[in-house]
């Protein structure tokens, strides 16, 4: 009894231990984890994409949708903070925004949001069924809330911003609260090693 | 029409379909089989199998996969039956002389080579051996559940598979050893009284494990802020439900296996008997096993 009740004390003291590392940093390694890039949409310009497209550049993959109240502007925002830091090495960078909610996110609304973030920032926009192909592939999830009497509503979606090497392979994933000085020298070191 | 596209798989997984796929297979023709020897068996039988089949299916093939890959409590369920609930129903509806019966016979010499029998019977009572598989019961909950390793586990399609899998064949073996009948154990057979023990004993570190994630105050798994939950509910709901489901029925599944054990011995104890019953003078009292 007294040998258990020493490995439930050691397996507590085990999750406290890892709770604590993971609210240390809002940054992760996944590179084996997530899959690599790969998705068939449409540009905020109506092109038809796949990664193939940003060969070569090192990729923010983030869903999102333009009518969302915080998270996107503040993440989109931090990305920004993050590739003006990094000075002419920033063209080498792009963020892909992906809407989750395509019907009220047209392409001209799309484009219009994604714009006023940079250069770098892509608006991506597909059908439900290559929407459905990428959630699944990320393993992410996005949920309408309950209109209201305007017929507004929110959507619920996650808060990851996977990051990509210039290969599509998986990088990092950046949680919400990653401060922009943290990432930009974290896509300075993917964008050094090629 | 949308309730038929959410039986189909989330993430379709050849080896999780092959795999219950083969087991339906080898169960039916073993059915066939034996009936045609004219072998009858009561079909609570097949029920019981087919539930536990459909349970573990259900909760791995489905759009339940999805809601159990972003909703912390949800993914609680769904060990709680592959863990707990579907292999008791797969172990209790008595399934080996049915699947023996379905396997073809050139698979069933290809086991029996020697080659392949030893280190499979070697490993087997491996992880029968009654310190073994309770520390394996125990330890694979708290293995998945350390944060970091969970939060990998619900980021990566092939760890998640693992997880899963890891999970419903440990409670295959582990329930086979504190339910199946002892006659059926062969080799590994373990007493009851010492099955009642280690009942009592996995117990107790879930009943731990649970109540701390219930109530502890810290947001421990935080995969499911960043990858999305199911729908809206707040994150400490989430997590209070999920140590809820893993402290109680968990653990509760301990006294309903208690339950199975007192059946099993009442039955040995009434078989032992049995023959004094036809004995026309009556006498029982004190007659030899």
């Amino acid at each position: 009894m007294r040998v258990r009740a020493l490995a439930g004390v050691l397996a507590l003291l085990l999750v406290g231990g890892c709770v604590q590392r993971q609210l240390g940093h809002h940054l992760t390694n996944v590179a084996g984890l997530v899959a690599p890039l790969q998705f068939h949409m449409n540009d905020q310009n109506g092109a038809a994409v796949t990664a193939a497209d940003y060969r070569g550049r090192v990729v923010l993959l983030y869903f999102g949708y333009t009518h969302c109240p915080d998270a996107c502007p503040l993440t989109l925002s931090t990305l920004a903070d993050a590739i003006s830091q990094l000075g002419a090495e920033g063209h080498r960078v792009r963020v892909l925004f992906v809407t989750v909610d395509p019907r009220r996110d047209t392409l001209p609304v799309l484009k219009r949001y994604v714009n006023d973030f940079g250069p770098q920032f892509v608006g991506l926009r597909g059908t439900h069924a290559q929407l459905t192909r990428m959630i699944k592939r990320y393993r992410v999830s996005y949920h309408y809330e309950k209109p209201d009497a305007s017929g507004a509503y929110e959507v619920d979606h996650s808060s990851a911003v996977f990051i990509f090497g210039p290969r599509g392979q998986a990088r990092l994933l950046a949680q919400t609260g990653a401060p922009a000085s943290v990432i930009a020298a974290k896509l300075r070191h993917l964008l050094a090693a090629g | 029409m949308q309730y038929l596209s959410d039986l189909l798989p989330w993430q379709f997984s050849p080896t999780t379909c092959a795999v219950f796929g083969l087991a339906l297979a080898l169960y039916v023709r073993g059915w066939a089989v034996l009936r045609r020897a004219r072998i009858r068996i009561r079909s609570w039988r097949a029920l019981v199998f087919g539930l536990g089949l459909a349970l573990n299916y259900a909760v791995m093939q489905t759009y339940f996969d999805f809601l159990a890959q972003h909703m912390f409590w949800v993914h609680r369920l769904q060990h709680l039956i592959l863990h707990h609930v579907g292999p008791t129903l797969l172990i209790l509806s008595a399934p080996v002389p049915i699947l023996r019966a379905g396997i073809p016979a050139p698979l069933w010499r290809l086991l029996n080579v020697p080659w392949v029998r030893t280190p499979l019977r070697r490993l087997w009572h491996a992880l029968q051996h009654p310190l073994i598989a309770p520390v394996l019961f125990v330890g694979l909950i708290y293995f998945w559940l350390i944060p970091s390793v969970h939060f990998d586990a619900m980021l990566d399609t092939r760890r998640y598979e693992l997880m899963n899998w890891s999970m419903l064949l440990d409670g295959i073996l582990f329930w086979w050893l504190m339910l199946a009948p002892r006659e059926a154990q062969g080799a590994s057979a373990l007493r009851y009284g010492a099955r009642c023990i280690v009942l009592t004993a996995v117990a107790l570190p879930q009943i731990v494990i649970g109540a701390y994630i219930a109530l502890t105050t810290r947001q421990l798994y935080s995969i499911y802020a960043v990858c999305g939950r199911a729908w809206a509910i707040s994150p400490m709901l989430d997590q209070q439900i999920g140590g809820l489901l893993t402290w109680i029925p968990a653990a509760m599944m301990s006294a309903v296996g208690g339950i199975v054990v007192i059946y099993r011995v009442l039955s040995e104890e009434r078989r032992r008997l049995a023959p004094e019953a036809t004995d026309p003078s009556g006498a029982s009292a004190g007659a030899p096993a």
